[in-house]
């Protein structure tokens, strides 16, 4: 393989946590809730994960638990945010120091210990053939492909199906919505749990692939990130593949420029994400200045019926 | 059917009815979107319902639940070297918890206070590794000085994003905190190191005349004083002043204080520099009064217990002196734990359990069982 393939390929598997995370946060807030949880979300996901699998040592339990544990939270989340009007920034800001103080104590079990086994990567040798891209699609692993086939199916309901309306009159006009006989509560709950689903399988991808061990706090702020990525690819799944790549790219850019012997200290260069985090978000706020940003219209306002002032 | 008739009803009423309103019962649940003060006992109570929760987590583990908490108690408050080192955790608690509680007044979501309080760390350090010529009577002046102007520099980079280009300063102040830490990874594993450290990251021993005074041969240090100065001079500030007028103003409602011509991004502006400022602080009386070295860890997550302290505090200044010391006996109560097999991870886990209760009972607290008249 040659480097353009190496870094892609990179950038495919640094990319896929950040990608399920922020298609995670886009479903959570087209329905109108701020999902600032995300960092606890993916440490709970991933803690699940590596519990469930050093214990069962089945993939498949331990990614289903993973989805139902974060599933729960997501559902707490709805509850104080939708039924209870809670401030939709400290509910994330508790759900990610909960969710970061929890899987450290429920971890410490398991921490450093190998986990036993991958997950499965499905061989097209077929493809190989392909110039630049052919080597990559016979290395790519089963949450991988699932997250290109939810890019399409997220993209689809979004903009083609009279779900994907639902959901967007949800987040843009929830008043409206309820007038037209559109369940606003339930639509919301179902959505941030979904959400919060993605967002633990994101943690539960980057403990198998990643970081193939649990560790304290093992995401870094890729959840933070993620969430920056949902106002870059402006609430939209399949801006949301090419961004999560970029910010996958950068990630593992640092890596790779440390083992091609690099001048720079290896601190510098992990800052990269974070800083160009920061720096793309004021790009976006400076060129679309006074522009609509394609913010979900009544992100982050509970909806009350017959809310009148 | 039922949506109407609740519609109707509360036509008149200043009170809001929930969706299962409207049902033919004798009695419903109303949502008073009046009050926003909810009860004093809610803080109380949400300490309580978090140790329950987190009694479950520990008995799964297969403690007991009664036995842990006891230790945690006694290794925080039970002996006197424990409260010692409860207070000696509440001095960069109090310190942060304040900057952020300033932040919030007027809905500044600073998170960033461990990236803040990092800052302020190294440049104090800083003063020790490149002037370590000057007498102590200037050198901690000016450690003083930058630790502050480093914090606050640190806050000024969210706000700047924040008043002119529009970004999420929860994002910004975060991503920050990474920034800062790894900078501080590079400074004591890199230029900084102490030679004679066998090999160890971390900067050399600060001089002796480099660290804060100690009150009374304890590790109690003068920090102490310098928080309570603060949290004094913030509750004089905040009641008697324009500015903390203006502060409170903006906090009840940004919109009316807009049409008032209060500047608010100049607001957000000082009060996030005030915020990184006290962060900063707290980084400096670290390193100066406590561990005496530039080290990776210097901060359990001080930024982020915080944020606690000061939802708690419900950013009141005698608030947030009680829950600094009670989050204090938390993360000392956590080490204790240590000894009988437990991680001292128990501690952040019950931090973020009280929020949960705090923010769930802030909101519980104001609905209303009502008797359905007619």
């Amino acid at each position: 393989m040659d480097f353009v393939t190496q870094l892609l390929l990179a950038a495919i598997t640094a990319g896929t946590p950040l990608l399920l995370a922020t298609l995670g946060g886009i479903l959570t807030e087209r329905a109108g809730i701020i999902q600032l949880g995300a960092e606890g979300l993916m440490l709970m996901g991933a803690v699940t994960t590596c519990l469930v699998f050093i214990r069962s040592g089945n993939l498949a339990l331990a990614l289903l638990a993973a989805a139902a544990v974060t599933a729960l939270l997501g559902m707490v989340h709805a509850f104080l945010s939708v039924t209870l009007r809670a401030n939709q920034t400290m509910c994330g800001l508790a759900m990610t120091l909960f969710g970061s103080g929890l899987s450290a104590y429920l971890g410490k079990a398991v921490s450093g210990n190998p986990l036993p086994g991958i997950l499965p990567r499905i061989p097209l040798e077929f493809l190989e053939p392909i110039p630049v891209i052919g080597a990559i699609f016979g290395r790519l692993d089963l949450l991988t492909w699932l997250s290109f086939l939810l890019v399409i199916a997220l993209h689809l309901l979004i903009h083609r199906t009279s779900w994907g309306l639902h959901l967007r009159a949800v987040g843009d006009s929830p008043a409206t919505a309820d007038v037209m006989g559109i369940r606003v509560h339930l639509i919301r709950y179902g959505y941030v749990t979904a959400g919060a689903m993605l967002i633990g399988l994101a943690g539960a991808d980057m403990v198998l692939t990643v970081a193939p061990t649990w560790n304290e706090g093992l995401t870094a702020g890729r959840g933070w990130i993620a969430v920056g990525l949902v106002i870059f690819a402006r609430w939209n799944p399949v801006r949301a593949l090419l961004c999560a790549y970029f910010f996958g790219a950068l990630d593992s850019l640092g890596f790779r420029m440390q083992l091609l012997g690099s001048a720079i200290p290896p601190y510098f260069l992990k800052m990269i994400p974070y800083v160009v985090t920061i720096l793309v978000l004021m790009y976006l706020g400076y060129r679309d200045r006074g522009k609509p940003s394609g913010t979900p219209e009544s992100l982050g306002v509970p909806y009350v019926r017959e809310h009148r002032f | 059917m039922s949506r109407q008739k609740a519609g109707a009803e509360t036509l008149l009423k200043p009170v809001i009815s929930p969706v299962s309103a409207g049902k033919s019962r004798a009695w419903r649940l109303e949502f008073d979107a009046i009050r926003v003060r909810s009860p004093w006992w809610t803080p109380v109570l949400s300490v309580l319902l978090a140790l329950l929760l987190c009694a479950g987590f520990i008995a799964v583990n297969g403690m007991n639940p009664w036995t842990v908490y006891a230790k945690m108690w006694n290794g925080a408050f039970g002996t006197g070297y424990g409260l010692t080192e409860t207070l000696v955790k509440a001095i960069p608690l109090l310190l942060c918890g304040l900057g952020i509680a300033v932040a919030y007044r007027i809905s500044v979501w600073n998170i960033g206070a461990e990236g803040q309080l990092t800052a302020g760390a190294i440049a104090a350090t800083a003063v020790t590794i490149y002037f370590p010529e000057i007498p102590a009577v200037w050198s901690i002046p000016l450690m003083l000085v930058l630790g502050v102007a480093a914090g606050a520099f640190w806050g000024l980079l969210t706000a700047i994003p924040r008043i002119y280009f529009g970004v999420n300063e929860l994002i910004t102040s975060l991503m920050l905190n990474y920034v800062a830490l790894l900078a501080l990874d590079y400074f004591v594993i890199g230029p900084w190191k102490d030679p004679e450290g066998f090999n160890m990251p971390g900067s050399p021993m600060f001089a002796a005349s480099l660290s804060l005074p100690t009150l009374g041969g304890t590790r109690l240090h003068i920090g102490l004083l310098f928080a309570l100065v603060a949290v004094l001079i913030y509750y004089l500030m905040i009641r008697f002043t324009r500015w903390g007028y203006e502060l409170r103003m903006i906090g009840a409602n940004p919109v009316a204080a807009r049409y008032n011509g209060i500047p608010i991004t100049r607001h957000i502006l000082l009060v996030m520099v005030i915020s990184g400022g006290l962060a900063g602080l707290a980084g400096m009386v670290e390193v100066s009064g406590v561990s005496h070295k530039l080290m990776q860890g210097i901060s359990p997550g001080y930024g982020y217990t915080a944020i606690i302290v000061a939802w708690l505090a419900k950013l009141n200044p005698l608030g947030l002196i009680v829950s600094a010391v009670l989050f204090g006996g938390l993360i000392v109560g956590g080490y204790s734990v240590q000894t009988i097999g437990l991680p001292s991870s128990v501690s952040e886990m019950l931090q973020g359990a009280i929020l949960f209760f705090l923010i769930a009972g802030d909101m519980i607290t104001r609905f209303r069982v009502r008797r359905r008249s007619a």
